[in-house]
């Protein structure tokens, strides 16, 4: 798990290889696409097929998450 | 667990969260959580006000090891609606406490990693209970032989329940950013007016609820340097003498708290307080580092007693 004053995010290796889910909880609305983006570049340079990735926010700016997740994923793939 | 800066054993405890803490201060990889993140054991009241929960609900439980030794650790994650004391949370340092009360084949020696401004507003009720159980808790598992040991020196400090927490424990130990008080700086000059305590004036703020203060006036028994390794030493010296609990001990300790009121009660700031315990310079106390601190703090003999 790794996690900000207002971001958390734990991620389990609990499903197949080929696939990857990401929930979500914000208490903010109207930033559908942001996280959309924000989790679709994850995907893309992190390929990080078998997580379930939960996030609980607290309006974490885009680029934390970001990180966040990046960080998350090597710290899955040294494990 | 996270990036090794943040846990080796210089970093600083101020700035760490309470999993790199926890992972700070025992032997490496001994830890085990209960509960851990995974059970998603959380706050049911905070989405009711559209509130982010946590996965821990801002509170580390498990046992490990200091030294060889094994222990019970519970750790409060001060960044997390101020590290509050409500349901869940509240119930996993309860749950710890009693089962070492409980079962003596437990780690007999519990390490609570203070770092909270008290009740978690939303969850009043519930956290005013949880502060209630946790002393009953921690007063029962000394009464069978436990030794609770409060460590403080995080963000929040320990305010509210958590300094009441303090005062039940076996032993405490400060750093120089730690705090310890009832109500907070803010709540008394909210109360009682900007004469009686100006929140804003960090000098008094921090030499009144302060480290340093709270070791002199005998309110810690250990002072620590603000890193992993700081706290791990204090600890490591305390858990060898965990002092018995019993009714000599607490009239001790009331025969010390009237003797404080009689010599300290008339002074009206932190600096004319140790003059009165014999501190020659005691203006200079403030930027001291903490070894010549430490050495000072011991020489002082309001300091060291083995009541509480």
């Amino acid at each position: 798990m790794v996690a900000s004053g207002n971001l958390e995010v734990l991620l389990e290796r609990v499903l197949p290889d080929a696939a990857c889910e990401v929930n979500i909880a914000t208490p903010l609305s109207g930033f559908d696409e942001t996280w959309k983006a924000v989790v679709t570049e994850f995907v893309e340079q992190a390929s990080p097929g078998g997580l379930l990735i939960s996030i609980n926010d607290g309006g974490a700016r885009p680029d934390t998450v970001y990180l966040r997740l990046i960080q998350g994923s090597a710290l899955m793939e040294e494990k | 667990m996270m990036e090794d800066a943040a846990t080796s054993r210089q970093a600083s405890w101020f700035q760490a969260t309470a999993r790199q803490r926890v992972e700070g201060l025992l032997d490496p990889n001994s830890f085990t959580e209960f509960l851990p993140p995974s059970e998603r054991v959380r706050s049911p009241h905070l989405q009711l006000f559209d509130l982010p929960s946590a996965f821990d609900d801002g509170v580390v439980i498990g046992r490990g090891a200091l030294d060889g030794k094994p222990v019970l650790v519970a750790a409060q994650e001060g960044q997390f609606m101020g590290g509050t004391f409500a349901e869940v949370s509240g119930a996993k340092l309860v749950g710890l406490l009693r089962a070492t009360r409980d079962h003596k084949e437990l780690p007999q020696t519990v390490l609570l990693l203070l770092d909270s401004g008290g009740v978690r507003l939303q969850e009043a009720n519930a956290g005013e209970l949880a502060v209630a159980e946790l002393m009953r808790a921690i007063v029962q598992a000394r009464c069978a032989g436990v030794a609770v040991i409060a460590l403080v020196g995080g963000k929040a400090g320990a305010f509210g329940g958590a300094g009441l927490t303090t005062a039940t424990c076996s032993r405490v130990i400060i750093s120089e950013q730690g705090r310890i008080g009832v109500s907070g700086p803010e709540v008394i000059e909210t109360n009682k007016g900007l004469e009686e305590f100006d929140s804003q004036d960090k000098a008094l703020v921090w030499s009144t609820d302060g480290g340093k203060n709270r070791r002199l006036i005998g309110g810690a028994d250990a002072f620590a340097e603000d890193s992993m390794q700081g706290f791990r030493a204090a600890t490591k010296s305390l858990m060898a003498k965990a002092p018995a609990f019993n009714l000599e001990t607490m009239q001790a300790e009331h025969e010390r708290l009237a003797a404080r009121q009689e010599r300290l009660g008339a002074c009206d700031d932190a600096v004319s307080m140790w003059r009165v315990l014999g501190i020659k310079e005691p203006e200079a106390i403030r930027d001291m580092d903490s070894k010549s601190f430490g050495v000072l703090a011991n020489s002082i003999k309001e300091a060291n007693h083995d009541a509480r």
